[in-house]
């Protein structure tokens, strides 16, 4: 099987570089980043790498992506709207890459959610 | 016969992104049966154990998550009462005519403060495969895959917990089999009808109508070092497992449908009997009342949800 060998950079949510991951066409991107990150190559990172389903329906590691194609499997719209998709916004999980890709990670979008209800984030 | 009112789980309905992919999962992997597929496309599944036409439903959408959870009652005119019962407490109770679902009589459905819709139904067809009733052997059919006998719980996120236990224990007549209280309240609520450690679970969590998982119950620990043989053999997305949880004490593995809705096969569980009191749990030991050999929670329990 020939392999195609893409590098991905990532950057946080305040644009600051964290590094790099060598992608693979038939591979999520976010599955690189979690090897990546298995390997001390993520740094400066707010929590960890955001890692939810890896099948695009919790929303966990919704991200830009600033340069570079890929593909994508059905993500929900819950969390990537046809505007969000139209800006380039994606959820890393469903998508392969298809050459060099430069990523940025975005918050989740979280909705319907009471003024005064208490947050129970650990 | 002592079980009255609302007897068990009976079904869950699952929006999922992919239906080809949902359907396989669910079917070769998971090893539930396809019972039919409904004119409006939704696919209507079930263990070989159990008797029931269905008990988990699956709709094609453009979001992942919960539409509905059902439980079955042991005769017609609960429903009646129970819909009374619901109305006084001040939820509007919406009729479901029977054929809504195929092989399944009237439903009254209704939507509890964390903002999940409940159903409750009397009726309910047989359909193959089932378990056999005269000389009955161990199983029908050989069973596949992961061997889940039936679909057993569900775990659900949103807010006013509180409010949901009350509901549950005042009006459908759950009792409270366990419970983690944090300082600043309660966090967790596990609930039964019968004498399962739990049939429905809920986490106080500020979005509504969240979906955490839902759960097939299996034989026996080997099963679940099997279903972890398949999650990794398949490439399943894992969450973590095979671990076992302090709270019910069942031996579990958390995984990803192809539609990212959090699956759970697991074995074993105490027996609860409604004289017994309420486990609790507080913020020091919470970490192995949820994951017993970790003893801490992972960053995706609070924190993923469908």
């Amino acid at each position: 099987m020939s392999e195609q060998r893409f590098n991905i950079d990532v950057e946080n949510i305040n644009a600051e570089f964290c590094g790099s991951s060598t992608g693979y066409a038939d591979e999520r991107v976010l599955v690189s980043l979690e090897r990546a990150q298995g390997f001390g190559k993520l740094k400066n990172l707010p929590k960890r790498l955001p890692v939810g389903c890896r099948r695009g329906g919790c929303g966990i590691c919704r991200a830009r992506i600033l340069e570079g194609n890929y593909k994508r499997d059905p993500m929900s719209r819950e969390y990537v709207t046809l505007e969000d998709e139209k800006e380039g916004l994606v959820l890393l999980c469903a998508i392969y890459p298809l050459s060099d890709l430069k990523v940025r990670l975005e918050p989740k979008c979280v909705k319907n959610v009471e003024a005064n209800s208490q947050s129970l984030e650990i | 016969m002592a079980l009255t009112g609302v007897l068990r789980p009976g079904f869950i309905q699952l929006r999922v992104l992919d239906m080809a992919a949902s359907v396989e999962y669910y079917t070769k992997r998971i090893g539930f049966h396809v019972v039919t597929k409904g004119e409006d496309g939704r696919v209507y599944l079930k263990a070989a154990d159990e008797f029931d036409h269905h008990s988990l439903v699956l709709r094609q959408a453009d979001t992942a998550g919960l539409d509905l959870y059902a439980f079955k009652v042991r005769k017609d005119e609960d429903l009646d009462s129970f819909k009374k019962r619901i109305e006084d407490y001040g939820i509007e109770v919406d009729d479901v005519r029977a054929g809504e679902q195929p092989g399944i009589g009237r439903r009254i459905s209704f939507v509890i403060e964390s903002g999940h819709r409940i159903e409750l139904y009397a009726q309910a067809e047989m359909s193959e495969p089932k378990p056999l009733i005269h000389n009955p052997d161990v199983w029908s059919v050989e069973p596949h895959g992961m061997r889940a006998r039936r679909m057993d719980h569900a775990l659900l996120y949103g807010p006013n917990i509180e409010k949901v236990l009350n509901f549950f224990v005042k009006v459908l007549d759950f009792e409270c089999a366990e419970r983690v209280d944090m300082p600043d309240g309660l966090l967790a609520i596990w609930l039964t009808a019968g004498m399962k450690a739990h049939d429905i679970a809920f986490v106080n969590h500020p979005e509504p109508g969240k979906f955490h998982h839902v759960a097939f119950e299996l034989e026996d620990w080997k099963d679940v070092g099997n279903a972890a043989d398949i999650i990794t053999r398949y490439n399943i997305s894992i969450d973590i497992g095979p671990t076992r949880h302090g709270i019910t004490r069942g031996q579990t593995i958390y995984f990803f449908d192809p539609s990212g809705n959090r699956c759970e096969v697991f074995a074993g569980g105490y027996t609860y009997y409604p004289d017994h009191p309420t486990r609790t749990w507080d913020e020091k030991e919470i970490g192995r009342g949820i994951f017993y050999y970790e003893r801490q929670l992972n960053d995706a329990f609070l924190s993923v949800v469908t």
